[in-house]
């Protein structure tokens, strides 16, 4: 029988990838961003519900009078599903970017924040779910938007809130990423011209994804976009999406990588 | 401001006799912190202890932010323990900076809110009871002299206002220990003294207080104790009457015009402990200055300056006169 047991090594201070802790300490920094937000609440209202308005007329009305049957149903009825997914995809990103940038980097916001009892990781919480809020408060406005139009009025169109706050947590968090890196807001423009508008053309927004070369079609369909085009469209329509798994774990993988690319990133940004 | 006006809550807490003595309120060994190759804090010891204000002075790039970071767990160090208000950091840097308060060096106050509202939204990430913050706000910005401007933009504020509001919003908390990052740079005299007059008020009160700074006078005034640091190193500590005596001699001539150069080659050299020949000024450190005085009556086109050694001497001395930027 041995008298003494090894000692063992103390185990090593955590480093490397771990799981932010799920707390409520987000709460304070999201709401500061609400009550700036509350500030300059009339002209965002405005803009929430003017942009997706003058797009569905423009477009919907203008462009779909010399267009037949698209999807079997008419283009403003086609449209209206794109172009709220468009808009939740770019609430969240310009919050994101643009927004984010400026608190965190301009304002230097985030490390008075980090002064006080909260960390990093609170801050990006905060952010990550405060962008999706614009995509909630933009697909709130073209909800009411296609109502008062009369574009439809079905009972699923209450579920494309739920799916454009899922696009919007996403592209919060795919922004994030972007924010991390950028030096200054010049940056952000490679992203809305590289990424977000070539998106927009193969995700199904202006016109069916039948109408690109098949392997393109193949590839863009797990695209976040094209998957949140797939579940809002027959909702707007009425009809129960014909896949839900598949484009809500598309979404869920790009929100859960992102996030945590976004939190790698940001920690490094800040030596931290 | 006198005492009727400023907040109660600011009053020392009655420490009775009774009570031992406080431990240190900030202890560090051995911290390191490196960026790639560059070692910006060099195993570091240090110690605050409660009710004093302590100074970390270094030039440029010496470490003193990284310090102050470590410290407060907002970068991971390296190598070392850091102890602050009894709880170890990084690991309980949470708990820590709840009873600390912090003025960074860029105010980074919040622009799109009032002075008032500034206070207001920061107390709320200490998680502090929404009356409490509330029955604070007003008498921090009574004493720092911003009632007038409650309901003003930050864009506002003049720097010295700024940085008044940044001191009262590093207090919302209470905090025991209050750190502040350079606090009178960019201000002017008038800002400054008014910042150094709300600083004293806050070691009166018994808050403990550590602060960098690369301004001599400023450390003098302010600190009981300080260290100077280089390339991340404490190169030397104690209080600045004690630095000046300990390391430099009592006198100095600053001396300067046509013949200085041959006072310094000739005379200066018999007369002073120590000397130092920059641009075109002699700098002799003595500690018999009438011996040395005498020396220069026979030099006729000169002119001198003759005063006590002071903390900046020191500070040269230690940390050499190459320029850091």
């Amino acid at each position: 029988m041995s008298a003494t047991l090894p000692t063992l090594p103390s185990p090593a201070p955590l480093a490397g990838p771990t799981l932010p802790r799920p707390s409520l300490r987000f709460l304070p920094v999201y709401r500061r961003n609400l009550l700036v937000w509350r500030k300059l609440a009339l002209p965002s209202v405005m803009a929430n519900v003017a942009d997706p308005l003058i797009t569905l007329v423009a477009f919907g009305y203008g462009l779909g009078a010399l267009l037949p049957m698209v999807g079997g149903v008419r283009y403003i009825e086609f449209l209206a599903a794109g172009a709220l997914c468009m808009s939740a995809m770019m609430s969240a990103s310009f919050e994101a970017l643009y927004s984010a940038f400026s608190r965190m980097h301009v304002q230097r916001t985030w490390e008075s924040i980090m002064n006080a009892p909260l960390s990093l990781d609170d801050v990006l919480v905060a952010e990550w779910l405060w962008a999706a809020t614009k995509s909630l408060m933009a697909a709130v406005a073209i909800v009411l938007v296609v109502m008062a139009l009369g574009i439809s009025r079905a009972p699923t169109l209450v579920l494309v809130i739920p799916v454009a706050v899922l696009t919007g947590l996403c592209f919060s968090a795919l922004g994030l990423c972007f924010n991390a890196l950028a030096k200054g807001y010049d940056f952000f423009s490679y992203y809305f011209t590289l990424v977000l508008t070539p998106m927009v053309f193969v995700s199904g927004v202006y016109y069916p994804q039948d109408a690109l070369p098949a392997w393109l079609k193949a590839l863009a369909q797990w695209l976040p976009l094209s998957a949140a085009v797939e579940l809002a469209r027959p909702l707007v329509l009425g009809e129960w999406p014909a896949r839900v798994v598949v484009p809500v774990l598309v979404l869920l993988a790009y929100t859960g990588a992102g996030f945590m690319l976004a939190r790698t990133l940001t920690r490094r940004r800040f030596r931290a | 401001m006198n005492d009727a006006t400023t907040p109660e809550r600011l009053a020392a807490d009655s420490t009775g006799p009774d009570v031992p003595p406080a431990p240190a309120v900030l202890r560090v060994r051995g911290l390191t912190k490196r960026f790639g190759d560059m070692t910006a804090v060099d195993r570091l010891d240090l110690d605050v202890r409660p009710g004093e204000c302590f100074g970390l002075l270094g030039p440029n790039g010496a470490g003193k932010s990284t310090t102050l970071k470590l410290v407060l767990g907002l970068a991971t160090p390296d190598a070392g323990r850091i102890e602050l208000l009894g709880h170890p950091v990084p690991a309980q840097a949470r708990q820590a900076r709840m009873r600390a308060g912090v003025v960074p060096q860029h105010d980074a106050l919040d622009p799109d809110f009032t002075a008032a509202e500034n206070l207001l939204v920061f107390g709320r990430y200490f998680g502090l009871p929404e009356r409490t913050l509330r029955s604070r706000v007003e008498p921090l910005l009574e004493w720092a002299a911003l009632s007038a401007k409650r309901n003003a933009k930050i864009s506002e504020l003049s720097g010295g206002m700024k940085r008044r509001l940044t001191l009262a919003r590093a207090l919302i908390n209470d905090p025991e220990v209050l750190f502040l990052d350079e606090p009178t740079t960019g201000l002017d005299p008038q800002a400054r003294h008014l910042i150094w007059e709300r600083l004293r008020q806050l070691i009166a009160r018994g808050k403990t207080i550590v602060l960098t700074t690369h301004f001599m006078d400023e450390a003098e005034r302010l600190c009981d104790r300080l260290m100077i640091v280089d390339h991340g190193r404490a190169v030397t500590q104690g209080a600045p009457g004690e630095l000046t005596a300990r390391e430099i001699e009592p006198h100095v001539l600053e001396v300067h015009g046509d013949d200085a150069r041959a006072w310094h080659d000739q005379a200066a050299l018999r007369v002073c402990e120590r000397l130092e020949w920059v641009g075109e000024t002699a700098f002799g450190y003595c500690r018999d200055p009438r011996a040395a005085i005498e020396t220069l009556a026979a030099y006729p086109r000169l002119r001198y300056l003759h005063r006590p050694a002071n903390l900046e001497d020191v500070f040269l001395k230690l940390t050499g006169r190459d320029l850091r930027d």
